[in-house]
C-alpha cells in the first residue's frame, strides 16, 4: 500500500456515493448505512476520481486549480489510503 | 416531564440518519422483535402520499441516510414508489429485510428505482432457527434471496440476531453464511426492548457461551481471512460502560413508526411521560427542533448524578434512556449497563440469573413469541 500507480484511473468504489449536502455544507461520501462528511481538500481529490482521469490528470487539475505545485505525494497518499479503505477503486 | 428541559444544549444538528418502520406487519414471529409489543394496536399506518411527504421535508432538514424497515418492509406494495421517490431526493437507501417477499421481479424493480442496499436479517423464531440449522425451508428462501442479491450485484450483508438458544451455533451460522457468499455478516447479541425484554430470562446467554461463541468467531475469521468480514457485537449486559445509544437522542436519528409517529429511537415510544408527535399534525422541522419531546433528553441538563459529573458524559451520554426506564423505573437514570450506576447490580443479577437458568433448564419457562395479541402464542 502507499503507491499508487499515476496511470491509473481512480474511480468512486461500487455501492458508494458522493454528493454534496447543503444542511453540513461539505461534501459526504455514503456507504452502506454510514457516511463521513468530507474535508476541503478530500473531497477536491474524490470529486475528480470520476474512473476517466489518471491520478497524474488529476494532480495536473489541482495544481491549476489552487495554482500551486508538489502535490503529488500528497495526492497519491490520500488516493491510497482512500483506495485501502475501499471508497476508491483503481481502473487501468 | 414536558416544557422546555434541556435548553443548555445549543440547537442540535440536522437529523442525518432517517429510519421509515413503513408497518409493524410481518410474516415472521421473532422472540427477539424489537417492536413495541402493543404494535397491534397501533393507529392506521402511513400512506403513500404521506411517506413521500415525509422524505421530502426531512431531506430538506438535511437526512441523507435512509432506512426502510419495520416489521417486514416488504409487505407494503408501495416499497418500490417510496424507494424511487427517496432516490430521486437524494437519500441512500437501506433495505433491512428478513427477506420474505423478496422475489426477483420485485427486486429488479427496488434495483431499478435506485435502491443502493440491502441487509438480509436472519431475523427468525427459535423454532425456526432450527429449521433452518437443520437446511429446511427457511434456508432454501435465504439462500434463494442471497443468490438474488448477489445477481443484482449488492454486496451481500447478513445479520443475525443472538441469544441463548442459537449462540451456540455461531460456527454452523458461520458456515452456512460463507456458503451463501455472505460479504459481511452481523452477529449482534439482542437488545432487550421489546419483546426481547419480555423474553430476557429466557435470551440472556451466560458468560460461558459468549465466550464459545467469541472464540469460535476468532477461528472462523483467521480461517476465512477478509474474504467475509464479520462483526461480533457483545450484548452490553455484559459490559461496564455502556453504549453511546443513538449518539445521544435527538441528535442525529429520526425514526417513524408506522402510523407516523416520531421518535429519537425505535424503542422511545415506551418512555413514560412523553408525547412524541406524529408527522400527521406537525412538520418534521417543528417535531425535532421543537417538540418537548425531542428536546427532554438532549445535552446534559436532565441527567442525575453520576452521569451530571463524570468526565465520561459527552461521550457516552448516559448510556440508553429506555434500558435505565426499564431498569429502574426512571428514564434519567444513569445506565444500568454502567458500573458506576448504583442500579449496576441489576444487570449483574439478570445475567447471574441467566447463568443458573441456563445450567438448570434451557427452556424452564415459556417464551412469547410476537403476535398481534400481544404474546398469547407459546412455544
Ligand atoms: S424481528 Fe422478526 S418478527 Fe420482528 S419485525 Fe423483524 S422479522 Fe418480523
Ligand atoms: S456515570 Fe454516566 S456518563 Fe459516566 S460512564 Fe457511567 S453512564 Fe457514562
Amino acid at each position: 500500500m502507499g503507491i499508487v500507480d499515476t496511470a491509473a484511473r481512480p474511480a468512486i468504489g461500487g455501492g458508494l456515493r458522493l454528493q454534496w449536502e447543503p444542511a453540513q455544507e461539505a461534501h459526504v461520501l455514503l456507504y452502506p448505512e454510514g457516511m463521513v462528511k468530507l474535508n476541503q481538500s478530500a473531497a477536491a481529490i474524490l470529486t475528480r476520481c470520476d474512473g476517466m482521469r489518471t491520478v497524474a490528470d488529476i494532480v495536473a487539475d489541482l495544481e491549476r486549480a489552487y495554482s500551486t505545485a508538489g502535490l503529488s505525494p500528497d495526492v497519491c497518499a490520500f488516493i491510497a489510503l482512500a483506495v485501502e479503505r475501499t471508497w476508491l477503486e483503481l481502473r487501468p | 416531564m414536558s416544557g422546555q428541559c434541556a435548553m443548555d444544549a445549543e440547537r442540535p444538528g440536522p437529523p442525518l440518519w432517517l429510519l421509515l418502520e413503513l408497518t409493524y406487519r410481518c410474516p415472521l414471529h421473532c422472540v427477539f422483535c424489537y417492536n413495541p409489543i402493543d404494535f397491534g394496536s397501533v393507529g392506521r399506518e402511513l400512506e403513500t402520499g404521506e411517506w413521500l411527504r415525509v422524505l421530502e421535508e426531512a431531506r430538506v432538514l438535511g437526512s441523507v441516510q435512509l432506512g426502510l424497515s419495520g416489521g417486514e418492509p416488504l409487505v407494503r406494495d408501495d416499497l418500490e414508489t417510496i424507494v424511487a421517490a427517496a432516490h430521486r431526493l437524494g437519500f441512500y437507501t437501506n433495505l433491512i429485510t428478513s427477506g420474505v417477499g423478496l422475489t426477483e421481479p420485485r427486486l429488479q424493480a427496488l434495483k431499478e428505482a435506485g435502491l443502493d442496499h440491502i441487509q438480509l436479517s436472519f431475523q427468525d423464531s427459535t423454532r425456526r432457527m432450527n429449521d433452518f440449522l437443520s437446511s429446511t425451508r427457511s434456508f432454501e428462501l435465504k439462500s434463494r434471496v442471497a443468490a438474488l442479491i448477489k445477481k443484482y450485484r449488492y454486496p451481500m450483508v447478513l445479520n443475525v440476531v443472538l441469544h441463548r438458544l442459537n449462540i451456540d451455533h455461531v460456527e454452523e451460522i458461520l458456515r452456512m453464511a460463507e456458503r451463501m457468499g455472505a460479504d459481511y455478516v452481523e452477529l449482534a447479541n439482542t437488545q432487550y426492548y421489546g419483546w426481547a425484554w419480555r423474553n430476557r430470562a429466557q435470551l440472556l446467554p451466560s458468560r460461558a457461551q459468549l465466550r464459545r461463541a467469541q472464540d469460535a468467531t476468532a477461528r472462523f475469521r483467521e480461517r476465512v481471512g477478509p474474504r467475509m468480514r464479520i462483526f461480533f457485537v457483545v450484548p452490553d449486559y455484559f459490559e461496564t460502560r455502556p453504549k453511546p445509544c443513538m449518539s445521544g437522542l435527538g441528535r442525529v436519528f429520526l425514526s417513524i413508526a408506522p402510523d407516523g409517529v416520531a421518535l429519537p429511537c425505535q424503542s422511545a415510544r415506551m418512555l413514560p411521560g412523553l408525547l412524541f408527535p406524529s408527522v400527521r399534525e406537525a412538520s418534521l422541522r417543528s417535531i425535532w427542533y421543537d417538540s418537548p419531546a425531542f428536546n427532554r433528553y438532549r445535552g446534559e441538563g436532565w441527567m442525575k448524578e453520576p452521569c451530571r459529573s463524570c468526565p465520561e458524559r459527552g461521550r457516552d451520554f448516559g448510556g440508553c434512556r429506555c434500558q435505565a426506564y426499564l431498569l429502574t423505573g426512571d428514564a434519567a437514570d444513569t445506565d444500568p449497563v454502567c458500573g458506576l450506576s448504583p442500579h449496576h447490580h441489576l444487570v449483574t443479577e439478570a445475567v447471574e440469573r441467566a447463568e443458573r437458568s441456563a445450567a438448570e433448564a434451557p427452556l424452564a419457562e415459556p417464551m412469547a413469541f410476537r403476535d398481534y395479541r400481544g404474546g398469547t402464542a407459546r412455544d
